[in-house]
């Protein structure tokens, strides 16, 4: 990329606050979400490289966190096709303001210890993978084609994650104290990457999703209820703040951006 | 002009395919592309080639290397090529060829089965045990084989 076509001051911010009925603007919001969601975790999460608590486990995490990645950066690129505006992926991923990021509240928390990491992976991947289901027939062929291709993946992270669930939940003592600390405390949160969006209406009208937020998340909490039952975790919360689900970020996630965004801002216009 | 009259004659899609074989996986040099099924479409015009591959994973860090090597290898043709990634059918297991899978084997990678079903690839035992799901690389499984007591890669079934 040129220096021509960045420019460094102000970062290039993604302005949805008006996404309401359109296709576009409401398969648009859909694209980031997802994809910023999927950036974040997977970068968040890579934060394990070389610190797993077992080298098994530093190279499942790692792993599953270059898998996120990549299906951030195709989401992305789906996106940049969409916006048709110059914006690469990389520019989409990198050059917004914190505020600009419409992930979830669940990834806004810090990576934490394992079991939360587990906690929060087991959330999310179960979230994302409801998510999924109701995308298979998309209208939007680009994206009912990458969601079919994603689908296969993450079945990989749902095996590894429900494994691990299963062995803190099921480990008294520790392992299952700080499995109960981090639902504790994720667990208001754990709703929000289903909240519906600004662009809910059209995305059903338009047979973007062909489900409505509101049943994806009813059969996602169903499938988590009866895990948590089977383990003996107490149930899900309902989802705190909806309406506020991806905004207002934490200061855990301006500390991630401002170390996610280094390299990037370190010499704007450069070809890596 | 001379450089006109040097061009060579648009090439068949089955040349194309041919030249493809050359091509292989960075990490796996006894497989090609065409065998390893990452080729979805080729399409020749009057001035140009087209070629249209399936990654194997959504984040699979080789593509780029294939890109330029599938541009080197199609060169021959002098035209321009334009590759591209697609993800209109995923790729699956189902998409390796018989010789895709003796060369993974050859590069001590079991073909992707079933974890029950994985052979080792050095002594072709089934006494073999997964370590780990993931790998080295996004595509591939560790596994330990107890008969030889070599530890290998397994392609992941996906």
């Amino acid at each position: 990329m040129s220096d021509a076509t960045i420019r460094p001051d102000p970062p290039i911010a993604m302005d949805f606050a008006g996404a309401g009925d359109g296709r576009t603007n409401a398969l648009a919001l859909l694209l980031l979400s997802m994809a910023d969601d999927e950036f974040v975790i997977g970068f968040s999460d890579s934060e394990w490289t070389g610190i797993g608590p077992i080298l098994e486990e530093d190279v499942a995490i790692s792993s599953i966190a270059q898998d996120e990645l990549g299906h951030a950066q195709a989401l992305y690129m789906l996106l940049a096709e969409l916006l048709h505006d110059g914006r690469d992926a990389d520019a989409i991923a990198y050059d917004r303001p914190p505020e600009g990021y419409l992930h979830a509240r669940l990834l806004d928390h810090a990576r934490g210890d394992w079991a939360a990491t587990i906690v929060r992976r087991y959330l999310y991947d179960t979230a994302d993978a409801a998510r999924l289901e109701a995308l298979v027939d998309s209208s939007h062929q680009p994206l009912a084609e990458l969601v079919a291709k994603i689908r296969r993946e993450e079945r990989y992270h749902l095996m590894h994650v429900e494994t691990w669930l299963e062995r803190l939940a099921q480990a008294p003592g520790e392992p299952r104290d700080r499995l109960l600390a981090a639902l504790h405390v994720m667990g208001p949160d754990a709703g929000t990457v289903l909240a519906p969006l600004p662009g809910e209406p059209a995305l059903v009208r338009h047979g973007i999703t062909t489900e409505a937020s509101a049943s994806i998340e009813a059969r996602w909490r169903a499938g988590v209820a009866a895990t948590f039952k089977r383990l003996g975790l107490p149930d899900l919360p309902a989802t705190h703040d909806p309406d506020r689900a991806r905004s207002d970020h934490s200061p855990a996630f301006r500390a991630l951006h401002a170390e996610f965004t280094m390299v990037r801002r370190s010499e704007v216009g450069a070809t890596w | 002009m001379v450089i006109a009259a040097a061009r060579a004659a648009t090439p068949s899609p089955d040349a194309v395919r041919a030249a493809l074989a050359s091509v292989h996986d960075p990490e796996i040099p006894t497989v090609s592309i065409v065998d390893l099924g990452l080729v979805h479409d080729v399409r020749v015009g009057s001035d140009r080639i087209a070629v249209e591959l399936l990654p194997t994973f959504v984040a699979c860090p080789a593509l780029e290397v294939i890109r330029s090597t599938v541009v080197d290898a199609l060169a021959v043709f002098d035209r321009p090529v334009d590759v591209s990634f697609t993800f209109a059918v995923p790729w699956s297991t189902d998409r390796l060829t018989p010789d895709g899978a003796a060369g993974l084997r050859k590069a001590g990678i079991a073909p992707p089965a079933e974890p029950s079903a994985v052979r080792c690839p050095f002594c072709d035992s089934g006494r073999v045990a997964m370590d780990n799901l993931f790998g080295p690389a996004l595509c591939r499984s560790l596994f330990y084989c107890r008969d030889c007591r070599q530890p290998f890669e397994a392609f992941k079934p996906i």
